[in-house]
């Protein structure tokens, strides 16, 4: 019981990624706002860069700016010196992607509204039903 | 006890994330979201990932909440839950 005690406080930031991602799932799935709906997308979204960005941290390492000039003759570059930069790399695009996504919903969004006058799903779905 | 201040941000994510999800008002959303990027972008500079962090605050923070605030601007502001 111990032992498992000591690994959830060993890793209480994966814990808390995982609660972040299940408030945006919750926000998804329950909510009855469509842009609340957008808003937990997004939630989910920065979750898992939050993940994948805490996989290339090293702890007493330095952000990867090698600040030696002449690394050819004799000075060593170690590696465990510098916090991994290929995770956050990947992630810019994610956050780029994200942006685009919401920007897209929520023009759609203002589409819907012109067109029902409403943006509530349950609204929305008797307004269609209707037609 | 010495706490690390990544779990204190961490908290306040969470917080602003229930929030946003929780307040009636869309306008109050849109504001709490922008605290909730920013908050993130703060993050990342503690994880040292500095070039997530300043991409987050341009664009996490400043366009998405130009444009949600455009959006709410355009729609209604009230919602139902």
């Amino acid at each position: 019981m111990s032992e498992l005690l000591s690994l959830v406080i060993a890793k209480y930031n994966y814990w808390l990624y995982v609660i972040l991602m299940m408030i945006g799932l919750y926000g998804m799935i329950a909510k009855n706002n469509l842009i609340k709906k957008v808003v937990g997308m997004n939630i989910f979204q920065t979750a898992i860069i939050l993940f994948y960005v805490s996989i290339g941290y090293k702890t007493n390492a330095s952000i990867p700016i090698i600040t030696t000039a002449d690394t050819a003759h004799g000075a060593v570059v170690r590696a465990a010196d510098y916090i991994n930069p290929l995770t956050s790399c990947l992630m810019l695009t994610a956050i780029v992607v994200s942006v685009a996504t919401f920007g897209y919903a929520m023009a759609l969004a203002v589409r819907i509204y012109q067109r029902y006058q409403t943006l509530e799903e349950d609204e929305l779905r008797m307004r269609l039903s209707k037609e | 006890m010495h706490w690390p201040i990544d779990i204190i941000v961490l908290t306040f994510v969470i917080f602003c994330a229930i929030a946003a999800l929780s307040v009636k008002d869309l306008l109050a959303t849109a504001i709490l979201f922008g605290a909730y990027s920013f908050l993130m972008c703060l993050l990342w500079t503690i994880m040292g990932a500095v070039d997530v962090a300043f991409t987050e605050a341009s664009v996490g923070a400043g366009v998405s909440t130009v444009f949600f605030v455009a959006a709410i601007f355009r729609t209604s502001r009230r919602a139902k839950d």
